[in-house]
């Protein structure tokens, strides 16, 4: 009993019980299997065994970095790190044994067990506060009257329906393949092998944590190189692809899998490297910080200099796929400095940004399509069309602004959601059929030409958006540098105060959303241009979610942390299809933490960081 | 007109007065147009309002858990359509298996009673584990920062259910004693309508019980009133929040219930999202914080919606009227927000609120 009070193992059981939550969750909702397609390192481990591994290490990697701290034993971290391991293999193998023929009546049998230990236990707790014998009775009944009928409800489906997989649509036979690690035959063995396998893990995550500094932070930093390069073994084979020979390429991958061979000497190399680095990157961070102030320039210009080489240089080191993806990620840069002007800058939440987005791909492509809805049948090309785009996606940006100048924060963005319903239902609508197509959109956009050269590769596209992006970078830096974006910060923190410094707010925010749509326009029209059709399904809700996730996620209201956005959440699921399923669902996941844990991103602006610092959130709205 | 409060000459005010009266020109000449030339029936017209009607019970069911968060929270709690879904999808699957013993035709209002709390209830555990584990520790930050989590929260559940119940539409089955219509002179009225509106009638008037006659309903009030003061006279805050969630769940999958029997097309993890900003259109259409403002709301919109498409835009000579029906609904919630932010029920509310 005393062991069990103490605060050390109530800490151990709620993080194990939320690891086993969480794959659970992953398993039910068919994120292990869809993982488990993915191999890591050919033949031994998939990114789905990784999922189910990695929660428990990680778990207890954590549990033990708080137990140290508070003093424990070795011996009793360890124990720890064990049981996290069972508690999170635990919900999946009762999930599994309800799914299973044998003990199916289990199911049946906790469900009509559940109302009454839950009702029993909230009456418990009532009667803990110290509440009437009349009351606590009354709990209990209600409490399991209601549970009851849930409970009841759900036994009723599955006695039904005989099995989990007719509700539950991924508590299929690939998911009990994966966490009894192909043991679906003898469940037993499978069980016994995941809770082996989990405490393993847990086991592995204390003693990770145990081990001294240098060593710990090397093997780390070799199995995260490891993971990462397995896990996009396809990315990774691509860009060799471009400089390796054949026979050389087939040494290291089967497929898109990295061989086993191949992975142990990464393995061994980056941890070697981690450990130089962890040996002797202190000494070479400060003899950086000991330069003297010039010297220290040139050493980052020449930095800033190698990395503009390599975005110059990039198509041809990733090949076509991969520009493919970096012409996507691209556009959603522009998209998201643009709509940061609004969100950010201004602190305008607009949830309606596809409107901009739709407006420059369609103006594009009925003015230069060469198909039967192009209005100029070609004569018109894509760089005489890119201002025009720009332009009508400013005018539709100051048209929908108009009407929420006076609306407070939450109001805005709903009403400029209800904008991007709009656009959307009247893109497919019979009305505007004859103009833009209805549901088959405009097709035949022809691809841009430079001179003479047709640049319908994404290689080349790939610099049309590099130029806008550079662009649209050095405006925003110097928009918020300038008047104007002190007036809109001004606006963001309080707008009734910015009204009295004098501030024209009607103005200023409609230059906000005119700006902000502004580079939506162009992002809309490259898009359209790359793709070569336009057509409404392009131009969803989902596109504003994505643009404000970037935001959200890298940082509100920076510009560096907007291109990481980009990059991890638009580039992420392009390259690791097993992500783009659960895409939403990351990105949901993502907000919501992100609002919790660190609201200004995981690159924060230096404004926003120095609020956060001085001991307030950071706004993101005004005239709260 | 074109002057601001302090009497100068302001463009705003200027294009939302010229916006003011295209409106109603466009609204004028449509309904003279289709009146005019006689298209449609008066029994047609009946129905229409009818249909309207059913429907507007549906949103009216949904702002509802609008209102009593946004009476309380101040907040808008953007992934109350995806409640409204968890419970019409998960109800689904009891339907079917009723449908399957038997025992929805059988016993269809016992069945149907049944439906009726399993899917409010699944649909409360999902308002409660929102408010908990998304709202609650954010209460207090800045308005727009639980805004976000919301909508965070709304495509994180969207997708859950997603994975859990797959991505097909799936239909309710059919209850006998739904089909058929009730016939009154010209006009016929299906039975399904019926339901639909008097079921939501009944779900109301529980709600108005609840606030205005409860224990707990005075605590709600209360707590919407003032929340240190309600503190201060031990009404416990935190409990009166999640029980306000717990509530507008309920209504909202009652009404997921209610929209699967009352259309065939069938619910899938989607299915929450624009009726969701509907229902907030009501609200705020209603006076968003008041509860008799968003059941009005809710049939006005449902009306609106039902009849907007025919007699205004087919009079303008837009095809395809029919399928600008949502594109109506967001006008009215974008102009709403212009001309009456406060609702058609709703007083001027005070600074902190507005």
């Amino acid at each position: 009993m005393n062991i069990l009070a103490s605060q050390a193992s109530r800490r151990v059981l709620g993080l194990g019980l939320l690891s086993g939550g969480f794959i659970l969750f992953a398993g039910v909702i068919g994120m292990v299997a869809a993982f488990h397609e993915r191999e890591i390192v050919d033949d031994f481990i998939s990114l789905g065994q990784v999922l189910l591994l990695g929660s428990p290490f990680i778990t207890s990697y954590l549990m033990a970095a708080r137990l140290t701290e508070t003093g424990e034993d070795p011996p009793v971290i360890l124990a720890g790190g064990a049981l996290i391991g069972l508690l999170t293999a635990l919900p999946t193998v009762i999930l599994l044994l309800f799914n299973s023929d044998e003990y199916r009546y289990l199911l049946d049998a906790s469900l009509k067990i559940i109302p009454f230990v839950a009702a029993s236990y909230l009456a418990w707790k009532s009667h803990a506060q110290g509440n009437e014998t009349r009351q606590v009775a009354a709990t209990w009944l209600v409490a399991a009257l209601l549970i009851g009928i849930v409970s009841f409800g759900f036994a009723l489906i599955f006695e039904v329906k005989g099995d989990l997989r007719g509700v539950l649509v991924n508590v299929d036979r690939d998911w009990v393949e994966v966490v009894t690690f192909d043991h679906r035959r003898e469940l037993w063995t499978g069980i016994g092998l995941l809770l082996a396998a989990s405490a393993g893990a847990g086991l592995a995550g204390v003693i990770m944590r145990i081990l001294p500094d240098i060593p710990r932070r090397a093997l780390l930093y070799g199995l995260g190189v490891t993971l990462l390069v397995g896990a996009f073994g396809e990315t990774v084979r691509l860009i060799l692809q471009e400089n390796l020979d054949r026979d050389t390429l087939r040494e290291i991958f089967r497929r898109d899998t990295l061989r086993q061979n191949a992975a142990a000497v990464l393995f061994i190399v980056s941890t070697l490297a981690g450990f130089l680095w962890a040996m002797f990157g202190g000494r070479a961070q400060s003899e950086f910080a000991a330069l003297d102030d010039s010297r220290r320039h040139t050493m980052r210009n020449l930095g800033m200099l190698l990395f503009a080489a390599l975005l110059l240089a990039l198509p041809w080191l990733i090949g076509r796929t991969l520009s493919d993806v970096a012409v996507t990620i691209g556009i959603f840069v522009l998209m998201g400095l643009g709509l940061n002007i609004a969100i950010g800058l201004a602190g305008l939440l607009d949830l309606g940004y596809v409107t901009n987005y739709a407006v420059g791909a369609y103006i594009l492509a009925v003015l230069t399509s060469i198909g039967p809805l192009g209005l100029f049948k070609g004569s018109f090309t894509f760089w005489m069309v890119i201002p025009v785009a720009l332009l009508a996606a400013m005018f539709a940006g100051f048209i929908f602004a108009v009407p929420v100048l006076r609306m407070r924060g939450d109001y805005l963005a709903i009403a400029t959601l209800g904008f991007g319903e709009i656009i959307g239902k009247l893109a497919l609508s019979d009305w505007l059929k004859p103009l833009i197509g209805g549901a088959q959109g405009v097709q035949n956009i022809p691809k841009p030409f430079l001179f003479a050269t047709e640049l319908k590769n994404p290689e080349q596209l790939y610099y049309i958006v590099l130029v806008a992006s550079l662009v649209t970078l050095f405006v925003s830096i110097r928009l918020n540098n300038s008047r104007t974006g002190r007036q809109w910060m001004a606006i963001r923190e309080d707008e009734d105060v910015a009204t009295a410094m004098g501030i024209d707010t009607a103005r200023a925010k409609l230059l906000a959303f005119t700006l902000s749509a502004a580079t939506g326009g162009v992002a809309g029209a490259i898009f359209a241009a790359k793709v070569g059709t336009v057509f409404p399904n392009s131009f969803t809700v989902f596109i504003s979610i994505n643009v404000l996730s970037l935001i959200i996620v890298g940082g509100i209201a920076s510009n560096p942390g907007i291109v990481v956005g980009a990059v991890v959440l638009i580039g992420m699921p392009e390259l690791l299809r097993e992500f783009s399923d659960f895409r939403f669902l990351m990105y949901g996941a993502l907000l919501i933490l992100m609002m919790i844990n660190r609201p200004q991103g995981l690159i924060p602006s230096k404004l926003v960081m120095h609020e956060a610092h001085a001991g307030a959130k950071p706004k993101l709205s005004a005239g709260d | 007109m074109f002057r601001n409060k302090s009497g100068e000459f302001s463009w705003v005010d200027f294009t939302i007065d010229v916006l003011r009266v295209l409106i109603v020109l466009a609204v004028v000449v449509g309904a003279w147009n289709t009146l005019s030339s006689g298209r449609i029936s008066l029994a047609q017209w009946v129905n229409l309002f009818a249909a309207g009607l059913s429907q507007g019970s549906i949103y009216a069911l949904i702002a509802l858990g609008y209102t009593l968060v946004y009476g309380i929270l101040l907040m808008i709690n953007f992934a109350h359509g995806e409640v409204f879904m968890a419970g019409a999808f998960s109800a689904f699957f009891l339907a079917e298996a009723l449908n399957q013993t038997g025992f929805l035709n059988a016993q269809p209002i016992l069945a149907i009673l049944l439906l009726f709390m399993f899917a409010g209830l699944v649909s409360m555990t999902v308002a409660v584990l929102v408010e908990r584990f998304a709202y609650r520790p954010l209460r207090g930050s800045p308005r727009l920062v639980p805004l976000i989590t919301a909508i965070g929260a709304s495509f994180f559940l969207q997708y859950t259910f997603r994975g859990l119940y797959g991505s097909h539409f799936k239909a309710y089955p059919q209850v006998q004693l739904l089909q058929g219509t009730l016939q009154l002179g010209d006009i016929s009225i299906p039975v399904t309508q019926i339901f639909v509106f008097s079921s939501a009638l009944v779900l109301m008037f529980g709600l108005h019980w609840l606030v205005e006659r409860t224990r707990i309903g005075k605590a709600m009030r209360a707590v919407s009133e003032n929340k240190e003061v309600a503190r201060l006279m031990g009404i416990d805050i935190d409990w009166v929040i999640l029980f306000t969630f717990g509530v507008g769940g309920f209504l909202a999958g009652s009404a997921g219930v209610i929209n699967g029997l009352f259309r065939p097309q069938g619910v899938n993890f989607y299915m929450g999202f624009i009726p969701g900003i509907k229902a907030f259109t009501a609200a705020v259409l209603g006076g968003i914080g008041n509860i008799p403002g968003a059941m009005l709301g809710g049939l006005f919109l449902g009306v609106i919606e039902a009849i907007g498409p025919n007699l205004v835009l087919a009079g303008l000579g837009i095809p395809g009227a029919n399928q600008l029906k949502d594109v109506i609904a967001f006008t009215m919630l974008v102009l709403v927000l212009i001309f009456r932010p406060q609702g058609i029920l709703g007083e001027r509310l005070s600074e902190t609120k507005a």
